[in-house]
């Protein structure tokens, strides 16, 4: 298994840049995870990493050997990189067994046992082995097209969405399966997925792609809790954004005085808190909130409540457990658990370029070298 | 089988061009299969181009001169005359039919559907020869106009017929609830659905009609081809012939380039996924036996006396009939064996051709591959005779060993048919999702196990009916076999002219029974084995 390091990797279609300049360091042996909205490019640096596509210009390189680069382009087959589709693509016209077996050589496709040996470490029982992929459900199909990407024991394995095309209840238990899978293989493995719960459940490490570039690569609870802007916090989970004034460390807002996660210079900023951070208070409560409930979504097990601030009259969303939810219309007090973010707001006569985080705790315009250090430190 | 059915048919039943969009951006395409591809396209358009360089040899007065004459005002008016009777006579009996099996309570309809279609499998040159030998009245025009009719309204019955299975039956409904009857409704409501298949059909008919030699020589009816042919065997073959031919080219290239914009066209009447509701069948009451009574005498003319004359004639002793020759068993064994031959090797060579024109097309897709398909599928509106004679001019001029070689033949076939060929290959390749070949690839196969391990088990079927449909063609072909054929080899399709032309009906009959039997049987194989995928109709 091998650490895989990709740097400077661009590549376009018919002229619309859809990389531009990609770096990043998978640890060996982790489930790396690369979360993306649609169009991100995700799904192109998966086929650059496989070999599908051909880089416009920057390297990989996996387990030391450049299989990327100016003038280099090992061909798929060379790579011993496994792949696992967002549809499974297994053989229609090969047995179960036969798909699991297929990247062996000759003469280990013959040995039934290893087929069988193989479906076992995916969890499926030895006799669907002699089953048409057609006869699997869709979860199983993702189970054998894993088996079969690991059988090669390739040194890197991608896997491009491969629960999306699963229902729900499918989705989770699968997706719990080829973690565990994964595991055990000591694999190192990239996911590909536009889910943010299943980038951060499955994930050791969460990369974030958007338009071509990486906006932050972290753990998920640093990617969950401080998330580099208001942006990726509203696209890595839900967000409430205030306006607010930082001044002494502290983040002023109409939920009141917050503590920052990290710190901020002193001025207007926009404050990021999540809505489960959001509490119920009695009455009495100092320093608490006063808020009006406009509407109550139930959930069973938990519940969306929207309210209407009284200061500035902004509206908040906050979640509490099913059973604690308040009747629409009442009264409430609010307070904040744990830390805030807090984003510099930009006077509006300062003109952004685009594409670039408004504020970033690891900037883009940092060198490569202090970029790929903030990955490493972010991972210990 | 008429050399044009299987394509449209096998396109429209196969979702042709939906998928083509579904295909993966690949990246550049190596330059060998671009290359492989070109050379295919470059095939089809060498015959064309080498016509184009002989006429111009000519001036344009003479040129001019050559072609204002009476001459070929006269093959103008045969063919054209010929192609739009045709075309009409198709189109009524094709559509007839077509709604009597498909939306009538006509008693026996599922036998009548095959019954409709087989006569396709009936090459035109042996239903003329049974004509022919039937009566010696069947000449010229009407005779002509018959056997056109017979072999070729099938054309117009298999799109028409897929067609009214598509149709959404609510707007008929419709229709009846706002007071119309079976015909009004028919009249204002269905047949305006129908158009796209009816003239994408009538089109088929005429290209058929203008490419087709054999039927006409044997009815002594004149046209393009047989005045081309006649000029050849008189040696009278120039810059004079290449300018009828370039006329007869153009004839047919308006056919194909007008075919395909109505298929374009078509497309919504051949939508098939999903659970339609059927219609309910129309009611015949008493007209059912006025109409089964069409059935049968249309069975009769389109099978009954092709099958029937050649079981006559192979009943009549040898000298009973006018034969010079007696057929002996080993000659039809190795005509047979001729014919078997070159079908296969015709097959395989129009298959070689497709491979990488298909895969490009459906890996690559681009504007050049694009182009190039477009050049492959013109091949329909290049007559064989065009064909034949350009190879026999470009190979006595340039490269003598070719000529009349086995190997020119068979290339010749290939260009022929390269269209078939190419709709097996493409549909094949489209319904093979580009990520199971990746999937083999990054499991560490090359583009050899990809082909042998992935492609061949799963597109091999599909390419297998192209080939099988251009195998069918091959053996029943007679005019580029009748001049390009290495002297000495005599196939199925050269006997049976050979023994006709000298009025040897009974020594023609073990021949064309051979011949249309291995059509038939094949037709039969390939409808059973591939159904819907070729066969709308399921016939």
């Amino acid at each position: 298994m091998a650490d895989v390091r990709i740097a400077g990797l661009s590549k376009s279609f018919h002229g619309t840049p859809v990389l531009r300049g990609v770096d990043l360091v998978v640890p060996s042996g982790a489930l790396f995870a690369i979360l993306g909205a649609s169009g991100s490019g995700k799904t192109t640096l998966l086929r650059l990493l496989s070999g599908f596509e051909r880089a416009d210009s920057g390297a990989i390189e996996i387990d030391g050997r450049q299989v990327s680069g100016p003038g280099v382009h090992v061909p798929p087959e060379k790579r011993q990189v496994g792949y696992v589709s967002q549809e499974g693509s297994l053989f229609p016209h090969l047995s179960v067994a036969a798909n699991v077996v297929f990247g062996l050589a000759r003469s280990q496709r013959r040995d039934r046992l290893k087929a069988e040996a193989l479906l076992e470490s995916v969890g499926l029982p030895s006799s669907y082995a002699r089953r048409g992929p057609h006869e699997l459900s869709g979860g199983e199909q993702q189970r054998v097209a894993l088996a079969r990407a690991l059988a090669p024991a390739p040194k890197l394995v991608l896997l491009d969405e491969p629960f999306s095309a699963l229902d729900a209840a499918l989705r989770i238990e699968t997706r719990q399966a080829v973690a565990a899978i994964l595991e055990a293989a000591g694999a190192t493995a990239l996911l590909v997925t536009h889910d943010q719960s299943e980038a951060l459940s499955m994930g050791r490490q969460v990369a974030v792609l958007r338009d071509g570039v990486l906006a932050q690569v972290a753990s998920p609870e640093i990617l969950y809790r401080q998330p580099a802007d208001a942006a990726l916090a509203q696209f890595v989970g839900e967000a409430v954004l205030l306006p607010g004034l930082v001044a002494g460390g502290l983040a002023t807002c109409a939920l009141g005085r917050l503590e920052l996660a990290l710190p901020a210079p002193d001025g207007p900023v926009e404050v990021m808190v999540r809505p489960e951070q959001i509490r119920f208070e009695p009455r009495t409560s100092a320093g608490a909130a006063r808020a009006q409930v406009l509407a109550v979504t139930y959930y069973g097990h938990d519940a969306t409540i929207i309210l209407s601030l009284d200061v500035e009259g902004r509206q908040v969303t906050t979640r509490v457990a099913g059973h604690m939810a308040p009747p629409q219309g009442a009264q409430a007090w609010l307070s904040v658990e744990g830390s805030v973010m807090a984003y510099p707001r930009i006077p509006p006569n300062i003109q952004i370029e685009s594409g670039v985080p408004l504020a970033t705790t690891i900037s883009q315009k940092a060198p490569k070298g202090s970029f790929v250090q903030t990955v490493k430190e972010t991972q210990e | 089988m008429s050399q044009v059915a299987g394509l449209t048919v096998a396109q429209g039943a196969l979702g042709l061009g939906q998928r083509a969009e579904q295909a993966h951006r690949w990246g550049r395409a190596p330059a060998p299969l671009i290359g492989a591809a070109v050379l295919a396209a470059a095939l089809v358009l060498l015959p064309i181009l080498v016509t184009i360089v002989q006429a111009a040899g000519l001036s344009a007065k003479d040129a001019i001169d050559l072609l204002v004459r009476p001459l070929v005002g006269r093959l103008l008016i045969n063919t054209v005359g010929l192609v739009v009777a045709a075309s009409f006579t198709c189109a009524i009996i094709g559509t007839a039919t077509a709604w009597l099996v498909e939306r009538t309570d006509l008693p026996g309809r599922k036998v009548w559907a095959v019954l409709a279609a087989a006569p396709l499998a009936v090459p035109p040159f042996i239903s003329s020869y049974a004509w022919v030998s039937l009566s010696n009245g069947l000449q010229d025009f009407a005779g002509a106009l018959l056997v056109v009719t017979c072999a070729y309204y099938p054309l117009v019955y298999l799109p028409v017929a897929a067609a009214l299975r598509g149709l959404d039956p609510a707007p008929e409904e419709t229709a009846r609830s706002l007071g119309y009857g079976a015909w009004g409704c028919f009249v204002r409501v269905v047949a305006p659905q129908l158009r796209p298949a009816l003239y994408g059909g009538m089109l088929l008919v005429a290209l058929d009609t203008l490419i087709e030699f054999g039927a006409f020589a044997l009815l002594r009816f004149r046209t393009f081809t047989t005045e081309l042919y006649a000029q050849y065997r008189t040696g009278l073959d120039g810059p004079e012939s290449s300018l009828l031919a370039l006329v007869l080219i153009a004839l047919c290239l308006v056919c194909v380039v007008a075919e395909l914009n109505v298929r374009g066209r078509a497309r919504y009447s051949r939508v098939g996924s999903g659970v339609r509701r059927i219609a309910a069948p129309v009611r015949l009451g008493l007209t059912r036996w006025p109409a089964l009574l069409a059935f049968a005498a249309l069975t009769s003319a389109t099978l009954g006396v092709p099958l029937g004359m050649i079981g006559y004639w192979l009943l009549q002793h040898a000298q009973a009939a006018t034969s010079p020759v007696a057929p002996s068993l080993p000659l039809l064994f190795s005509a047979t064996f001729a014919s078997v031959s070159y079908g296969l090797a015709g097959a395989a060579a129009a298959v070689v051709l497709a491979a990488p024109l298909g895969y490009l097309t459906t890996r690559y897709p681009s504007r050049l591959s694009v182009i190039l398909e477009r050049i492959a599928y013109l091949a329909q509106g290049v007559p064989g005779i065009v064909v034949a004679l350009a190879f026999i001019s470009l190979t006595i001029e340039t490269i003598r060993p070719l000529y009349q070689s086995a190997a020119l033949l068979v290339v010749a076939y290939a260009i022929l048919f390269l269209p078939f060929a190419l709709v097996g290959v493409r549909s094949a390749l489209a319904q093979v999702q580009p990520g199971l070949e990746e999937a083999a690839r990054s499991l560490g196969l090359g583009w050899f196990g990809v082909t042998v391990r992935v492609l061949a088990p799963l597109a091999g079927p599909g390419i297998g009916a192209g080939a099988a449909m251009v195998f069918v063609f091959v053996v029943t072909e007679l005019t580029t076999t009748l001049l390009l054929a290495p002297i000495g080899t005599r196939t199925l399709a050269t006997e049976v002219w050979a023994n006709t032309s000298t009025l040897a009906f009974a020594a023609a009959a073990p021949f064309a029974g051979m011949m249309l039997l291995i059509s038939l049987l094949s037709t039969w194989l390939l409808a059973r084995r591939f159904g819907a995928a070729v066969f709308p109709d399921g016939a």
